[in-house]
């Protein structure tokens, strides 16, 4: 067993939620980005967690397996004036729920935030330890 | 068998620090679909330690309320009692300390 293994932990749940953080601001920025054509429409961004075991079968971190792409139906505007309509005056915005992403992004950082107490308090025990008798 | 300069708390600490790892683990896992959230039985293990020189004392976190996704961690208690596991840890450093301190002054007789 590693001593420094919780720096790892709480490393790895860092650089997870880091990358929820990353999804989340991509989709906000792009709620609004319309397209000519369904296929071509931003598709939002979710990445899927998963456990870190070390060789005895224990917990040691998380982290991000797959950023899937909503396979969710854009949404269709009528907006003949718009320069990227289509020939019958339609165009395409991403499905985007800003609400679901805002309190996505609250979630993710009140995780980030436990971790880095986890890390500062852990980095302050263990300067302790290393100073014992001084 | 107990440690004839420091007592308990060599292996109180090193046991503390395995209780970090696994809170640790906890907390980084809040998120994590199907994760189920363990702790170490710190009384338990201190024992088998002292008596048998092993440690294993983990035991499942029962959940306060189910969630959706599998996940039993509940970032409140976890954070709760990461935060009594390193004050424990620190009791356990300030007894280490007393004592070096001490045999120091002994040592050199100042």
């Amino acid at each position: 067993m590693s001593t420094f293994r919780i720096f790892e932990i709480a490393g790895s749940a860092l650089a997870a939620q880091s990358v929820r953080l990353n999804a989340t601001a991509s989709n906000l920025a792009n709620a609004n980005n319309v397209a000519g054509s369904p296929d071509a429409v931003y598709q939002a961004r979710e990445p899927v967690f998963e456990v870190v075991t070390d060789a005895q079968g224990e917990a040691a971190g998380v982290r991000v397996t797959d950023v899937q792409t909503s396979a969710a139906e854009p949404q269709k505007l009528y907006q003949p004036g718009h320069p990227l309509a289509d020939a019958e005056g339609y165009v395409y915005a991403p499905s985007i729920n800003v609400v679901e992403e805002m309190v996505n992004m609250i979630s993710a950082q009140r995780s980030y935030q436990s971790n880095v107490e986890v890390f500062n308090t852990v980095k302050d025990l263990t300067m302790r330890t290393l100073t014992l008798g001084k | 068998m107990s440690d004839p300069l420091f007592g308990i708390h060599a292996k109180a600490l090193s046991l503390g620090r395995a209780r970090m790892d696994v809170l640790a683990a906890n907390i980084a896992n809040a998120d994590t679909p199907n994760y189920l959230a363990k702790d170490v039985d710190f009384a338990q293990a201190l024992k088998t330690e002292t008596t048998t020189g092993s440690s294993a004392a983990e035991v499942w976190r029962v959940p306060l309320q189910a969630s959706a996704d599998g996940n039993t961690v509940d970032v409140q208690i976890e954070q709760a009692q990461f935060a009594q596991a390193a004050l424990k840890y620190q009791a356990s450093l300030n007894f280490l300390d007393g004592r070096v301190r001490a045999l120091m002054t002994a040592i050199t007789g100042q």
